[in-house]
């Protein structure tokens, strides 16, 4: 197990580095900073000082991949491949654009992402396993049918339109949840039920269906049969033995997404004025600082392998036929 | 004279490509059955039919030419604009602009201003009447609501003219070919009547009223949201050109040949769908515009740098987006290539090549199938996410994420503007609905875990 695992940490770095590469190559090989400086000075007819003057400072001043100038070591070192992208393995994500430390930026605004996150996750697996499991008990009947038809509606609509409308007719015209912001502390309460709910139903009609489609393969195996045969009611043989092997498959699935929730999502934290990483994204992307964005994508890659593992890890947890080599 | 952006030949080649796919799926037996259930399901005619009007509006969106505007006064703008065949057809849709706001159907402005009474002749504060909508009536309050009445059922008397006509022909073909008496057909032409009543309403209405309504520079909403309906199906569709090639040959290559190829493969895919696809379609786009703003001479009119900017976002998502189907179709190799037939055929001396084409292809072709028409929906509605972030199309193209975009804000205005948010929100829900309804279908029909 412990082998399995260093073996799997060691799988983790080649592909790290390729995303370190395949970023390389966008941010700096397709346009050179100088070009970068230019459109971040924003005017046509920036001087080559000032171009000089904005790589200086933020250390893009330097050869790609090979400096001639310096001796030994630092001919690899004292590149910009070296000083911005190996610098990201060890999560030293440097300055951002606009001079602020990215790492205390990340550390700071987390936790905002979490708070929003994590209540979603956990109330949305429950819904949607209510759902799923209450789809199932009335198979066959009218009832199932139309749940599915509203849940191929549901996955319909954009999630845009979800928060747009959560937040008119829940925030301004009942006035039951302020619009948007944030407060740190328990002051956070009432500004996360909105953005929670909001997730949980726009999630509801792919992760019912997907949640169904799971119990069905399990409900079609045999032992359930043997479990029917026996006399058991449909309601024990649904919670006793359906949802319990079902269980593998969706803890398993929630693992490899877990580590990700740091990242926080995208949209919600930008439409509720959430200041989590999410948001701390976007502003990025709008305000064009590359140094944040290639940080954001290094770190996303990490969790998402990370998840990966974690993933591998738990099911030799809850299931004891699997042995990992 | 006809001049096409690099879409529309992308968008013309797709079409002669799909219709080329048809007729070899209809030549198989084996593909023809699985289909003949998806469009004989009610469901799976009634979304086609759905999906298929949608195809023929963006086709027409898609040919271009150079032409001379007739203006609403008469007269004949000199200047040749470039034009697809649908701004032509919704010529009084496209020109008829207000100055701002207006509510759907309405004869008046948003907002009071400033100006001269009709009546009496005296400068006050009123709601002014618009340029165009309702301008025939003389006196709207009364008459409008009439007149609107009369125009819908004029509207949908021409829609079922139209239908009938459609209608007979095929009653009369029918009587040669088997296929007219599908039940298939049924829906489909039951589906098809809906249709034509309603574009015969927006028809008869359209020239005289905004339908739905004129945005904050005063341009028509439904003219819009009809124009973002090639937007939505080319970065459906053509994403799903570009990400096709690369997820079967890299997908087939792994499972068939293993060893150091399938280990290249599979680290490929697994680094890039490592990155968050959101981070990485941003980093790609935010390159492509320090190119393109670094780089002016190249992009000369505000048309060719937005389809440039279309055909890319459609080539970044592509790139993207082949790592899911890459990794299904390897497992599925992996299966078939010991199956019996691959072996006894590999055992009797064919090359690896023919084996990969002949036996292992046509096999795992339903999941291909499945997974084009399955991401077609997601497709159309990512093109919104992104465009909201400003990582999407170009803001001047029109797009259903743009529409969304700008009237986000007007939902907070007093009164609240709500028609451009509904109409996006109704084009997009349709053809996703359709879309989707039309996926499960044809995953019920292929899959055969489905239960």
């Amino acid at each position: 197990m412990i082998n399995y695992i260093i073996r799997r940490l060691f799988y983790v770095f080649p592909v790290l580095l390729g995303v370190n590469v395949l970023t390389f190559v966008l941010f700096f090989v397709v346009n050179s900073p100088d070009d970068m400086a230019r459109m971040q000075l924003g005017d046509k007819h920036v001087t080559q000082a000032a171009i000089d003057n904005w790589k200086q400072q933020r250390g893009y001043d330097l050869p790609l991949l090979w400096n001639g100038t310096e001796t030994g070591v630092q001919h690899v070192s004292k590149t910009i491949f070296f000083e911005k992208s190996v610098g990201l393995f060890v999560f030293d994500f440097g300055l951002s654009d606009s001079g602020r430390d990215i790492l205390a930026d990340i550390s700071q605004r987390m936790w905002p992402s979490l708070a929003i996150a994590i209540p979603s996750l956990i109330f949305g697996v429950l819904a949607n396993i209510t759902f799923a499991l209450l789809l199932l008990f009335y198979r066959g009947s009218a009832l199932e049918i139309s749940g599915l038809f509203l849940c191929i509606t549901l996955m319909s609509i954009s999630g845009l339109f979800y928060i747009i409308i959560g937040q008119y007719f829940i925030g301004k015209l009942l006035v039951l949840t302020p619009i948007s912001g944030y407060s740190p502390g328990l002051g956070a309460f009432k500004f996360i039920l909105l953005p929670v709910f909001i997730g949980v139903v726009s999630g509801l009609g792919t992760g019912v269906r997907w949640y169904r489609t799971l119990f069905l393969e399990e409900a079609a195996k045999d032992y359930v049969k043997t479990a029917k045969a026996k006399g058991l009611s449909d309601l024990q043989v649904l919670f006793k033995h359906v949802l319990k092997n079902a269980m593998i498959p969706i803890l398993t699935g929630i693992v490899v997404i877990l580590p990700l929730l740091f990242m926080g999502s995208l949209i919600t934290e930008s439409f509720f004025g959430i200041p989590g990483l999410g948001s701390y994204t976007i502003d990025a992307i709008n305000r064009q600082d590359f140094a944040i964005v290639r940080s954001m994508v290094f770190l996303g890659s990490f969790l998402y392998i990370i998840g990966l593992l974690m993933t591998d890890i738990s099911y030799t947890l809850v299931d004891p036929r699997v042995r990992l080599e | 004279m006809l001049t096409l952006l690099w879409t529309d030949m992308a968008v013309f080649a797709l079409v002669i490509g799909g219709m080329l796919a048809i007729w070899r799926i209809s030549k198989k037996k084996h593909l023809r059955g699985p289909w003949s259930e998806v469009f004989n399901r009610p469901m799976g005619a009634i979304s086609f039919t759905v999906i298929l009007a949608f195809l023929l509006i963006g086709l027409l969106d898609s040919t271009r030419l150079r032409y001379h505007d007739v203006l609403p006064n008469g007269e004949v703008n000199e200047h040749a604009s470039l034009l697809s065949v649908l701004d032509i057809m919704l010529t009084p849709l496209r020109l008829q602009t207000e100055k701002t706001y207006s509510k759907p159907f309405a004869h008046t402005a948003y907002a009071k201003e400033m100006s001269t009474d009709a009546d009496d002749g005296v400068t006050r504060w009123l709601y002014p009447r618009l340029t165009y909508g309702g301008a025939h009536l003389a006196n709207p309050s009364v008459d409008k609501k009439s007149d609107i009445f009369v125009k819908t059922i004029q509207g949908l008397g021409y829609g079922f003219l139209a239908w009938a006509v459609l209608f007979l022909m095929i009653k009369f073909l029918s009587k040669r070919t088997e296929f007219f008496q599908s039940k298939a057909l049924k829906y489909s032409l039951l589906t098809t009547l809906g249709i034509f009543c309603l574009v015969g309403v927006f028809a008869t209405l359209g020239p005289y009223y905004h339908i739905l309504g004129t945005d904050k520079v005063g341009e028509d909403v439904l003219y819009q949201a009809i124009k973002s309906i090639r937007t939505g199906l080319v970065i459906g569709a053509l994403t799903t050109i570009v990400m096709l090639p690369i997820a079967i040959t890299l997908g087939l290559m792994a499972g068939f040949f293993r060893g150091w190829v399938d280990d290249v493969i599979q680290y490929l895919y697994t680094t890039l769908s490592s990155i968050p696809g959101v981070l990485l379609i941003a980093a790609a786009i935010l390159m492509a515009q320090v190119y393109m703003a670094n780089n002016p001479e190249l992009f000369t009119t505000v048309e060719d740098r937005a389809d440039m900017r279309l055909l890319l976002l459609c080539v970044i998502l592509g790139m993207t987006s082949w790592t899911g189907l890459c990794r299904l179709l390897r497992a599925e190799t992996l299966k078939i290539r010991e199956m019996e037939y691959v072996v006894a055929s590999r055992a009797l001396g064919v090359e690896r090549l023919t084996v990969l084409k002949r036996h292992v292809l046509p096999n795992v072709m339903h999941l291909v199938m499945i997974t084009v028409v399955l991401d077609f929906s997601g497709l159309v509605l990512a093109e919104a996410v992104l465009s909201y972030i400003n990582i999407g199309v170009d803001p001047s193209t029109y797009s259903w994420g743009n529409m969304i975009n700008t009237s986000r804000l007007e939902m907070a205005r007093e009164p609240i503007v709500w028609w451009p948010l509904t109409a996006a929100f109704v084009f997009m829900f349709t053809l996703v609905l359709a879309a989707n309804l039309f996926a499960d279908a044809v995953r019920d029909a292929f899959d055969p875990r489905s239960l």
